[in-house]
């Protein structure tokens, strides 16, 4: 730390190009934010919270629907705690373009996905009312509804009888995602599956569902309460799939399958090719200041060092830019997110992503001085001097 | 006052580059080979021209000696290049997958506000109604061509990774299918019998998801279906599974509803007739557009975003390549100072010297580009992806580097190249000649 000027000086000894070179760093970091956030939006299911739980769903498609005289049987399954039921609605509000993630759920749903953190209060007023929704605070925000809100939501799928596609609802609760929550978990809309029954054109929809949530008493149970469940139907016109709710989750973000990996992998190449340019710049920086580093040599500084001050120069160099063009990210993620309506569910940028950009700036400086900082060691002071 | 002057000087510039990337974007191809032409003209045949050249000449010369900071401003480019046309070209294949799927001459009618045909249904007195609409083509015996068509999904597994399952749709058609659709061919096996469970896969659809060759069997709704026979069509169409609408609905419960009617119209201009005869009808409440419309407008979300994403992603690259290029230019500008100073004191003027650097910086980034577009184009023309599309289910679709994209990716290079040179090189021509020389 006490070379702390020597190093700064030498950073800044060519003003422009490092303001050239920061910029570079600075654009592939915000790239690598913007990477990382793409990466999280595309696994959404890695929340730690939804161990315990289980879905079942139809085996051959997720549009086939499950007769509900299944729930007391999956009930009976020893490990087996509580079993919901959530029906897909296909939401839309007011425009084609503002999908709504909604979903008519069983009324215990609430007490399963315990990470739904509803007020007490409006969990009673909730439940008292037949028409009532809860929604998820980013959700809320994103139409400005507020408790007491009457919402018409369209289903792409289903009339109510009368034949009207548009059902009304009344929000009664909005609903913070507690901490561990899956990513997007503050989208969602929920409502009374009795008043998704009642309202439906479609009959069939009373001993119907979507899918069930199945909870265990521990989680390690899974795999033989997930047999035990599928065998209930094999066999039968309805047969089901079990499987973690991790596993579930992937597989809808794998349904969008080739381009996640392929925005990913297009991303990391660039990242890569402006780390690569950097290097070849920081390097050249160092080649300029040879007969410098010699004169240090020559006034008694030890060769570790001259190593050390040009690897904490490359360090410093590559946090000053990154740590830009990192919170740079945090800024630009949010709006690209907002312009996409609700295409792209960015989540803003975590711990997570700073504590992995910041570990590769460290070993990125590290690696882009370690060249130069080699040449600069085994320098022989004769030589460097003399300009050979 | 020099301040001024050079405040002044700054904001020039600035508009100068303003005013190039303005024209540049705005130049179709044939306006930038005549400047092209002109400018190589120039270069023959004026006294600063031939200068020009010679200054040039040495530069390029020493390019070879600069080899590492010389590719820094080729690799730099060829990315940008590359990642922008690569996520062109798939936002471009996705939505001409898609736009290829519909044509004029037919519609489909789906029940009202539905978007997308797993979303709708349609009964069978509704269909016969639509069939029977005025406008729809009759066939030799006067019956409407016209098939009522049902869409549900299946779980198969995708061969890339056999661990995740893929929603494929399978598509139960009427008889006049083959009429209606007339791009489908077979190229394997046999079609499908109606009523004995066969289904006959689209290419795509063979390509992308395990266990679809001929004679193996796939399981849907409980039962056992047989694959007998391959279909292309150069289009969505591929992704798909096909069987006649009976099999699929007595299968999934359907009754004698379907989801979607696509009907032959007698004429293109028929359209407006046959949409207002429907919407007229109190016994029907459907949406109504030309195939050509439904399947464009699905394309839409994704292409929007894919595209959205690409040009961010190539502009935040492009501002690091601008500025790995100025860097290496200004490094060579100054390595050669002596050089360009010793030029100009016995006598070539700064034009030259602006040009040549220029001129240094644009081939370097012609090549940068010339290597990204080309890569691209050599792996990923015709790779084939897929994703979810409107109907809940998988897409197959291919990348189309075509082109116009090819030249998209060259005109963002050299832009690049030309801000990248662009400073330094006035930096050479402004230094004064006594200082450069004095520089070691």
């Amino acid at each position: 730390m006490k070379y702390m000027h020597l190093i700064w000086a030498a950073l800044f000894r060519r003003k422009t190009r490092t303001f050239f070179t920061l910029a570079s760093i600075l654009a592939a970091f915000l790239l690598f934010g913007m990477l990382d956030a793409t990466r999280a939006a595309f696994s959404s299911g890695d929340s730690v919270i939804g161990v315990d739980r289980l879905i079942t769903a139809s085996r051959y498609s997720i549009i086939q629907s499950l007769p509900v005289s299944l729930t007391t049987r999956i009930q009976a399954i020893p490990g087996v705690k509580a079993v919901g039921t959530a029906n897909w609605f296909g939401g839309i509000y007011q425009d084609p373009k503002n999908f709504v993630l909604s979903f008519a759920v069983s009324d215990n749903y609430l007490d399963i996905y315990h990470e739904i953190d509803l007020p007490a209060d409006q969990r009673k007023v909730f439940e008292a009312t037949r028409t009532g929704a809860i929604v998820g605070e980013a959700l809320a925000k994103r139409f400005g509804w507020k408790i007491g809100d009457k919402v018409p939501l369209q289903s792409t799928i289903f009339p109510q009888r009368s034949g009207d596609k548009t059902w009304p609802f009344d929000i009664v609760g909005i609903y913070k995602p507690a901490p561990g929550a899956a990513n997007g978990t503050d989208q969602q809309f929920f409502f009374h599956h009795k008043y998704f029954e009642d309202a439906n054109a479609f009959r069939s929809v009373g001993t119907t569902v979507g899918w069930y949530a199945v909870q265990l008493t521990s989680a390690d149970k899974a795999d033989s309460v997930a047999k035990a469940i599928d065998a209930l139907s094999a066999n039968s016109d309805h047969e089901t799939k079990t499987q973690t709710e991790q596993a579930f989750n992937a597989s809808f973000a794998k349904q969008l399958g080739d381009i996640g990996l392929i925005v990913s992998a297009i991303m990391g190449a660039v990242f890569f090719t402006l780390i690569l340019l950097t290097g070849n710049t920081m390097a050249q920086a160092v080649r300029e200041r040879t007969s410098e580093l010699a004169v240090l040599k020559t006034i008694g500084f030890s060769s570790r060092s001259v190593l050390g001050m040009v690897l904490a120069e490359g360090i410093l160099l590559l946090m000053l830019g990154g740590v830009l063009g990192l919170a740079l990210a945090g800024i630009v993620v949010p709006i690209v997110a907002k312009g996409s309506g609700g295409m792209l569910n960015l989540p803003p940028i975590g711990a997570q992503t700073w504590l992995t950009g910041l570990a590769l700036m460290v070993a990125i400086g590290a690696l882009v001085g370690a060249l130069p900082a080699r040449r600069a060691i085994r320098l022989n002071i004769v030589d460097a001097l003399a300009g050979r | 006052m020099n301040r001024i002057k050079k405040l002044g000087f700054g904001l020039l510039t600035l508009l100068l580059v303003a005013a190039f990337l303005g024209v540049w974007i705005a130049l179709p191809w044939q306006g930038i080979v005549a400047l092209g032409l002109a400018f190589t003209a120039w270069m023959a045949f004026s006294r600063r021209g031939r200068q020009t050249w010679q200054v040039t000449r040495v530069g390029l010369a020493t390019v070879v000696q600069r080899l590492g900071s010389s590719s820094v401003v080729v690799v730099g480019i060829a990315g940008v290049v590359g990642v922008l046309v690569a996520m062109l070209a798939m936002s471009d294949g996705f939505a001409e997958t898609l736009r290829a799927t519909g044509n004029d001459r037919t519609a489909i009618v789906l029940r009202g506000g539905s978007q997308a045909e797993l979303n709708s249904i349609l009964d069978r007195d509704s269909a016969n109604v639509v069939m029977q609409a005025p406008g729809v083509k009759k066939d030799a015996k006067g019956r409407p061509i016209a098939s009522g068509e049902l869409v549900v999904v299946a779980n198969l597994t995708r061969k890339a990774t056999p661990d995740t399952d893929a929603n494929v749709p399978i598509r139960g058609v009427g008889a006049d299918v083959w009429a209606l659709r007339d791009q489908v061919r077979i190229v394997a096996g046999r079609t499908f019998q109606p009523g004995l469970r066969e289904l006959i896969v689209g290419k795509g659809a063979r390509a992308q998801f395990a266990g679809l060759d001929i004679g193996k069997s796939i399981r849907l709704a409980g039962q056992a279906w047989t694959v007998v026979g391959e279909f292309t069509s150069g289009d969505a169409l591929e992704s798909e599974l096909w069987s006649d609408a009976e099999s699929v609905a007595s299968a999934y419960r359907r009754g004698s509803s379907v989801q979607s009617v696509t009907v032959m119209l007698a004429s293109p201009q028929a359209f407006p007739a046959f949409q207002a005869a429907l919407a007229a009808d109190p016994r029907l409440k459907v949406d109504v557009s030309t195939t050509q419309a439904y399947f464009s407008k699905q394309s839409e979300g994704l292409t929007k975003v894919l595209r959205a994403v690409g040009i961010t992603v190539g502009l935040i690259m492009a501002i690091g390549a601008i500025f790995g290029a100025l860097n290496t230019m200004f490094a060579a500008v100054q390595a050669r100072a002596r050089e360009i100073a010793t030029l100009r004191a016995i006598g070539f003027r700064g034009l030259p010297v602006v040009v040549s650097v220029m001129l240094e910086t644009m081939l370097l980034a012609l090549l940068g580009g010339l290597v990204g577009a080309g890569v691209v184009w050599l792996v990923f023309n015709g790779y084939t992806a897929s994703t979810l599309g409107s109907n809940f289910s998988q897409v197959v679709f291919r990348f189309h580097v075509s082109g116009a994209l090819l030249w998209t990716g060259i005109k963002w290079a050299l832009a690049i190249g030309f801000i990248g040179g662009l400073f330094p090189a006035l930096r050479a021509a402004r230094v004064p000649v006594t200082t450069a020389l004095r520089e070691l």
